[in-house]
């Protein structure tokens, strides 16, 4: 068994969803003013550790850091859902918002998976394990797990999009979730088998009869590639069920793959409240604050970053 | 609501006594213009101004201040951990600012101030901070404030609104927190009820008819957000913009910020600073793409974001007070009054022409 699926094997049942009512925060301070209110900080990053860094791909260009809090009831109070985002602090260099990699149901790290792209991240791939920086959140929504009860899911991911879908997929297999849903099928490409994403969970995976994993890779020489090989739109017009009332898509992905991955459903006859899409855009603050994620009057950061494309259809497409 | 009638005689007397318990801000001159700044004690602020060059925002909102400190030396027993900052958020009081730029506190505390989170920083200088107004006598012909939800007299978010006359300022008291500082002043001298109250309403219909710039948002609400995004005259609108920022940094209500670590050795400081959505890096993606990547994109955001999204998104109207700032400072002549007036028409019988 790999690494992660031992983790797995000692998984708690998931933490209740938050209520919406809850002020959110991520601060590990109460500030007491003098006029008595009690106001949290929420620029105010929880400590943690770096615990364990993994390469992902095979151009060492994707990491996955699994960090431990250093208070330990920062954990309980990074109370999450598959689907959202943190801001990863990296101490005297800033903050990137990266989605959760890890899934409520597992305990005692977080997990993310960074590609290396800018000041912040690449400063990030150099640190090590046991480096100290911080992490701030939970933030932003997630896949409307409740509207999702009894329903099939079709989780479709492109290249390292996959991460908030490896926390959704770990979430919906725990065994006290799985009976919760219906059939899932994963559709999940990337450019080569070499940049897939969690491999060893793909293919444990793709043992398993509870889950129907579709993986493709845009092209590979390698003779001993047993999964599809073909673009996402094209491997989710062969493999995606028919639309059903009873049936959601997840897309995460890039741009090119999201565009050419819509026209295939809308032929596969999904309608628009049942496309689940998760954005990205730049961000600082991720509490909705700082002005520039907004898609129309909707922060992407704090309104999102989930949204249906019944949503997104109605909001000008800066994004 | 109670007036108090201070005697000109008395007023640098009474800034002298609040100061004991007051940081004072007010109006200064400096060698062109009038801006907010800190008085030290015994200075009065300069009260014959039309309007100050930037807002009074920096006053709560700073243009650069301090959110964390942490150290990046790791013999250092809590090094890259963010620790907060002290800092100074005893009460202090704005002398003299317009009632335009109060009510503009009013518009951005709902983006700072929310259901589900809140701004420390803000939320505490808001709490710490009596306003002082000054009611506007004399507009100026870039104001439009009486059609954007305020007024030369309008009270809304002001502690204190003076009016002044020859020989008095006549103080009427809006809050607690102006009570607590009109009598740290020492000001004690009821006014006649019925007379200030009288004095108060002829000069608010005598300034408000000062007024000659208005705009129409009637329409704002209603209109399709795809539509006017893609309407044709934001190319027009665009074309002489270059992206200078200053409309956004003289504006009351905009409150854009960037966050960046700034280090020094071994230590360092985790700072907030303004930003405008003019700038090509306020949106690029670390991929290098950008969604406003044109100038086009820039200069539409900014006006759907205060004429159409805030409307939208907050239901309190514009996120504009009218005080005709950017207008005045534009390097281009870029005219919000004109660009409301385009998006509130649009699609209706009286569509204007942007050129």
């Amino acid at each position: 068994m790999t690494e992660r699926s031992l983790r797995l094997a000692g998984v708690v049942a998931p933490t209740p969803r938050r209520a919406t009512s809850k002020i959110r925060h991520s601060s590990i301070a109460i500030l007491n003013f003098n006029w008595g209110v009690n106001v949290q900080n929420p620029y105010l990053p929880y400590p943690v550790r770096i615990d364990d860094i993994t390469i992902e791909t095979e151009d060492k260009n994707l990491k996955t850091f699994k960090f431990v809090f250093l208070n330990s009831e920062d954990e309980g109070n990074f109370d999450y859902n598959a689907g959202q985002f943190a801001e990863l602090s990296v101490t005297g260099k800033g903050e990137i918002p990266i989605g959760i990699a890890s899934s409520p149901s597992e305990k005692g790290f977080v997990m993310f998976t960074v590609n290396k792209v800018g000041l912040v991240s690449s400063w990030l791939h150099a640190m090590k394990v046991g480096d100290v920086m911080g992490i701030r959140g939970p933030m932003g929504n997630w896949y409307p797990w409740e509207n999702l009860e009894g329903k099939n899911i079709v989780i479709i991911g492109g290249g390292f999009a996959f991460t908030t879908l490896r926390s959704s997929i770990i979430y919906m297999l725990d065994p006290a979730n799985r009976s919760r849903f219906k059939d899932i099928h994963v559709i999940y490409g990337a450019r080569t088998p070499g940049m897939l994403l969690y491999r060893d969970e793909l293919a444990d995976w793709e043992k398993r009869d509870d889950i129907n994993m579709h993986i493709t890779v845009d092209s590979t020489d390698d003779p001993n590639w047993k999964y599809n090989t073909g673009f996402v739109p094209t491997i989710t017009e062969q493999k995606a069920p028919a639309a059903d009332k009873d049936t959601y898509a997840i897309i995460c992905g890039p741009p090119i793959m999201i565009k050419f991955t819509q026209p295939v459903l809308d032929k596969l006859g999904y309608s628009h409240d049942k496309i689940i899409m998760s954005l990205e855009n730049r961000m600082k603050c991720g509490i909705g604050m700082c002005g520039r994620c907004n898609i129309g009057r909707e922060f992407v950061c704090k309104d999102g970053p989930v949204f249906t494309l019944e949503q997104l259809n109605k909001t000008p497409k800066e994004y | 609501m109670k007036v108090i009638q201070i005697d000109k005689e008395k007023w640098a007397d009474g800034l002298k006594k609040a100061a004991d318990s007051y940081r004072l801000f007010g109006p200064v001159k400096g060698e062109e213009f009038h801006n907010f700044k800190e008085l030290v004690k015994g200075e009065s602020p300069d009260l014959a101004y039309l309007n100050s060059r930037l807002s009074a925002k920096s006053i709560i909102y700073p243009q650069s201040e301090v959110m964390f400190e942490y150290s990046l030396d790791e013999s250092a027993e809590d090094h890259h951990i963010m620790k907060e900052v002290d800092k100074d958020y005893s009460q202090r009081a704005v002398i003299g600012i317009r009632p335009c730029d109060a009510k503009a506190f009013v518009l951005v505390n709902h983006n700072f101030d929310t259901p589900e989170y809140k701004d420390p920083y803000w939320i505490k200088a808001c709490e710490a901070t009596t306003l002082v107004g000054l009611a506007c006598d004399a507009p100026c012909s870039s104001c439009f404030c009486t059609t954007a939800g305020c007024g030369p007299y309008h009270e809304v978010g002001l502690d204190v609104l003076l009016v002044e006359d020859a020989d008095n300022y006549l103080a009427k008291i809006l809050t607690e927190k102006g009570e607590k500082l009109i009598n740290a002043a020492g000001w004690d001298t009821a006014a006649d009820a019925d007379a200030a109250a009288r004095q108060i309403e002829t000069g608010r219909q005598e300034a408000e008819a000062k007024i000659t710039a208005f705009v129409d948002t009637d329409r704002l609400k209603a209109i399709d957000t795809n539509e006017l995004y893609k309407a044709p005259f934001w190319e027009d609108v665009s074309f002489s913009c270059i992206n200078c920022g200053t409309c956004t940094f003289a504006c009351p209500t905009c409150w854009c910020f960037d966050i960046q670590d700034e280090n020094r050795g071994k230590t360092g400081m985790r700072m907030r600073n303004w930003d405008s959505c003019m700038y090509p890096l306020f949106t690029v993606h670390g991929t290098g793409h950008n969604p406003r990547g044109t100038k086009l994109h820039r200069v539409r955001q900014r006006f759907m974001h205060k004429l159409k999204y805030y409307v939208d998104k907050y239901e309190v109207g514009i996120q504009c007070v009218g005080c005709g700032r950017c207008i005045r400072s534009c390097p281009v002549n870029i005219d919000i009054r004109r660009v409301c007036d385009l998006m509130n028409s649009y699609g209706s019988a009286k569509d204007t022409c942007a050129v």
